[in-house]
């Protein structure tokens, strides 16, 4: 058994003259939240459109969970694209039912499933009704509903939460730990950084064609921290700490100065080389600290700075 | 269930349910009967009215040779009369028309004749008022000659030309009628049935498109079996309205016939009435009876089953590449064009060159090139193709087919996923390359 689920080996995609995946390769451990990450037009669609067997690459080796990848594992493989929508005049239980069945269940399995997830997310009166009756919200889930029946083993979700409300968002969003807690490996695709950062365990940065970053979710971030901290001090001149810190070799970072009362805050920047226990110690001769806290870069900062880096 | 089954089951389900198809089906063929029962009742009225032609012949010759024609009534008026007088009488009296025939020998009136009418008069009365008057003028001649028209009679005879090819099979002129009809229906048929549910098809990928369906269902189904899937379902939702268009049509045209005791055949020809007089009628159905048994029946049903299937798999594919390339209906037009003048002149090739030569060389290259075959060459079968020839146009068919799906398929693929603009031709060829 591999410990990867999927992985992607010097992946290449080129449509006539456009290179849409330039030697791409990714490993996607089991059991894991995979933030597959990248700007408007990058090559992630295209990336999830060969794992789905859509399209296929040019060159470069795709394996599912150690085989090479072969129609026979489309049936474990369940995906909610960007773009989706349903037929409008059918009745959702029937189109349900030929969804599920074109997957390959039976079906007296796809009913069966199909209560079991129309109980769960209360939505079984909806059974016969035409998609056009429905709200863009409730087809919606409808079509995670549809993604997720067979069990599948790779769940690969591109834009899940776009059209919920907040409330059904979270619902889903419920539904996507529990399916993963369950065993299942999930591809999340979003431009919804706030999403990532709480449900992803890995991140990889697609941009023009070419994986910039993977790694844990920690590890990328600790790899783009900038040793900055956030500090709160009381009872302390302004003038005399800023050029005590400047003459110690920290950078008071951005003019980030506020005062409430007697508290005095700003963020420091150290060199990457000297511990924070140093600026620390070198604070608490000159005040009482009373805050004190690394600033570690958002998913948002990261993809921003990663990919205006690469295109520098 | 197999995917391509659940594919056709759910195409054929959705067409044969939706209401307009259901309207459609069962309003068209009572629409086309009432539209064939008045025009049956209309001309039926329109014959029923009498219609008097006043005549004035000043020779007094032809006291009884205008006997009347159809619903046309002559009507003698005395030469007593001024001419002045009688016309106005005619003009006064909303008579028909008015024939004058000036005083002189039956044999010396040539131009001189004229009919006079307040509207364009029917061309068949003119031609039986002239063949009256040009009999009555040769029987004169000859009678100024001393030949007794009995004389004539007994000299001339009538000589039958029987029609046979080498093997001895006979043929005959309604023979030749009916192949015309069977080939000509049958082309005309295959044509329609492709322009509708070709159109079908194309429709139905367009809808999976702007749905945004497609790309959860290719993330099941390998995209060519959803496309044979469509063109197949969508085949047995048109053979099924075929079916009952046809079913009703016959229960109709008998239940019409009776109740409203409308002929139906004298709406398309006016002259069978002159036919049933002399009992040539009952010959001619008599002979079309025979003649239709002498057909090659199974050839007949055997090739239009091929031809039909091939030609109409032909073509969808290219309706559903068209589908897959835009995002809309109105799009459709830049490539529709091209679909809809082949399948003309196919029609046109089979109407003008197969009727005047069926073993011509144009209806002969028509009938292999593939996208005319299918319709050609069902035109020409009735008039016995050699077996050869047909096996080499089907074989080319088939193999066009097989290009035309493979081709389709790779537009179908790339098309199904692309949205927001129309391609040109040149982008089409090159999707064809990725």
């Amino acid at each position: 058994m591999a410990e990867n689920l999927l992985e992607a080996t010097n992946v290449y995609k080129r449509y006539g003259d456009y290179t849409a995946l330039n030697n791409v390769s990714l490993s996607i451990p089991k059991g894991s939240i995979f933030g597959l990450l990248g700007p408007n037009g990058a090559g992630k669609t295209s990336f999830i459109r060969i794992l789905n067997q859509i399209t296929y690459p040019d060159e470069g080796t795709i394996l599912f969970n150690g085989e090479a990848l072969a129609p026979k594992h489309i049936a474990k493989i369940g995906y909610l694209p960007e773009e989706r929508g349903l037929y409008k005049s059918m009745k959702v239980g029937e189109q349900a039912l030929y969804l599920a069945q074109l997957k390959g269940l039976s079906k007296t399995e796809a009913k069966e499933k199909l209560t079991y997830w129309f109980d769960r997310l209360e939505i079984g009166h909806w059974w016969n009704k035409k998609i056009q009756e429905l709200s863009k919200g409730m087809a919606q889930k409808i079509q995670f509903v549809v993604t997720v029946l067979h069990n599948p083993d790779l769940l690969i979700f591109d834009e899940p939460f776009s059209g919920f409300d907040p409330i059904n968002a979270n619902l889903i969003k419920d539904e996507i730990l529990r399916l993963k807690n369950q065993g299942a490996t999930v591809i999340f695709s979003t431009h919804r950084m706030e999403s990532v950062e709480e449900l992803c365990d890995e991140i990889a940065l697609i941009n023009k064609s070419n994986k910039i970053l993977e790694g844990t979710l920690v590890d990328v971030k600790r790899k783009f921290r900038t040793h900055t901290y956030e500090v709160a001090l009381e009872g302390v001149n302004e003038t005399i700490l800023m050029s005590d810190v400047e003459s110690r070799g920290f950078k008071i970072a951005d003019a980030d100065f506020d005062t409430l009362g007697d508290e005095f805050t700003c963020t420091i920047q150290i060199p990457q080389e000297t511990a924070p226990n140093e600026l620390l110690r070198f604070l608490m001769e000159k005040s009482s600290v009373t805050h004190f806290k690394e600033l570690i870069p958002s998913v948002n900062d990261i993809f921003i700075k990663a990919v205006n880096n690469h295109n520098a | 269930m197999s995917q391509l089954l659940l594919i056709i089951k759910r195409e054929y389900l959705q067409k044969v349910r939706n209401k307009s198809f259901i309207i459609m089906t069962f309003l068209s063929p009572l629409i086309f009967t009432g539209l064939i029962v008045l025009v049956a009742y209309l001309s039926k009225i329109n014959n029923a009215e009498k219609q008097v032609i006043s005549v004035y012949d000043e020779t007094g010759l032809y006291a009884n040779d205008f006997e009347g024609y159809e619903n046309y009534e002559f009507d003698y008026v005395s030469t007593e009369k001024e001419f002045a007088q009688v016309t106005s009488q005619v003009v006064s009296s909303e008579k028909y028309g008015l024939l004058y025939i000036p005083n002189e020998p039956v044999t010396k009136l040539k131009d001189d004749v004229v009919f006079f009418a307040e509207d364009a008069p029917n061309m068949d009365v003119i031609n039986y008022i002239t063949e009256v008057l040009e009999n009555k003028a040769f029987e004169s001649n000859l009678k100024n000659d001393g030949v007794s028209v009995e004389d004539i009679h007994k000299a001339s005879t009538s000589v039958n030309i029987k029609i046979e090819n080498f093997n001895g099979e006979e043929s005959s002129k309604t023979a030749n009628i009916l192949k015309l009809v069977f080939g000509g229906a049958a082309g005309y048929f295959l044509m329609m049935f492709i322009i509708i549910y070709g159109n079908m098809i194309m429709r139905s990928v367009i809808e999976e498109k702007t749905n945004r369906i497609i790309e959860i269902i290719i993330s099941s189904v390998k995209p060519i079996k959803l496309m044979m899937g469509k063109i197949i379902g969508t085949s047995l939702a048109g053979i099924t309205q075929f079916v009952v268009w046809l079913c009703i049509g016959v229960v109709l045209s008998v239940v019409v016939s009776t109740i409203f005791h409308v002929d139906l055949s004298t709406v398309e020809t006016p002259h069978k009435a002159m036919l049933e007089n002399s009992g040539a009628m009952e010959a001619m159905v008599q002979d079309g009876v025979i003649e239709f048994f002498k057909l090659p029946l199974l050839t007949l049903i055997v090739s239009f089953l091929i031809y039909f299937i091939g030609g109409y798999l032909l073509y969808s594919s290219v309706y559903v590449s068209i589908g897959a390339a835009v995002d809309s209906e109105t799009d459709t037009q830049q490539f529709m064009m091209p679909v809809i003048m082949v399948l003309m002149l196919a029609v046109y090739v089979g109407f003008f060159t197969v009727i005047n030569n069926p073993h011509g060389t144009i209806a002969t290259v028509f009938s292999f090139i593939p996208f005319t075959s299918p319709i050609v060459m069902l035109m020409r079968i009735p008039f016995g193709v050699d077996l050869w020839e047909i096996v080499v146009s089907v074989i080319i068919l088939y193999l066009t087919f097989v290009g035309v799906v493979w081709l389709a398929a790779k537009i179908y693929r790339i098309g199904i996923l692309m949205y927001g603009k129309k391609p040109s031709y040149k982008e089409l060829y090159k999707w064809l390359k990725y």
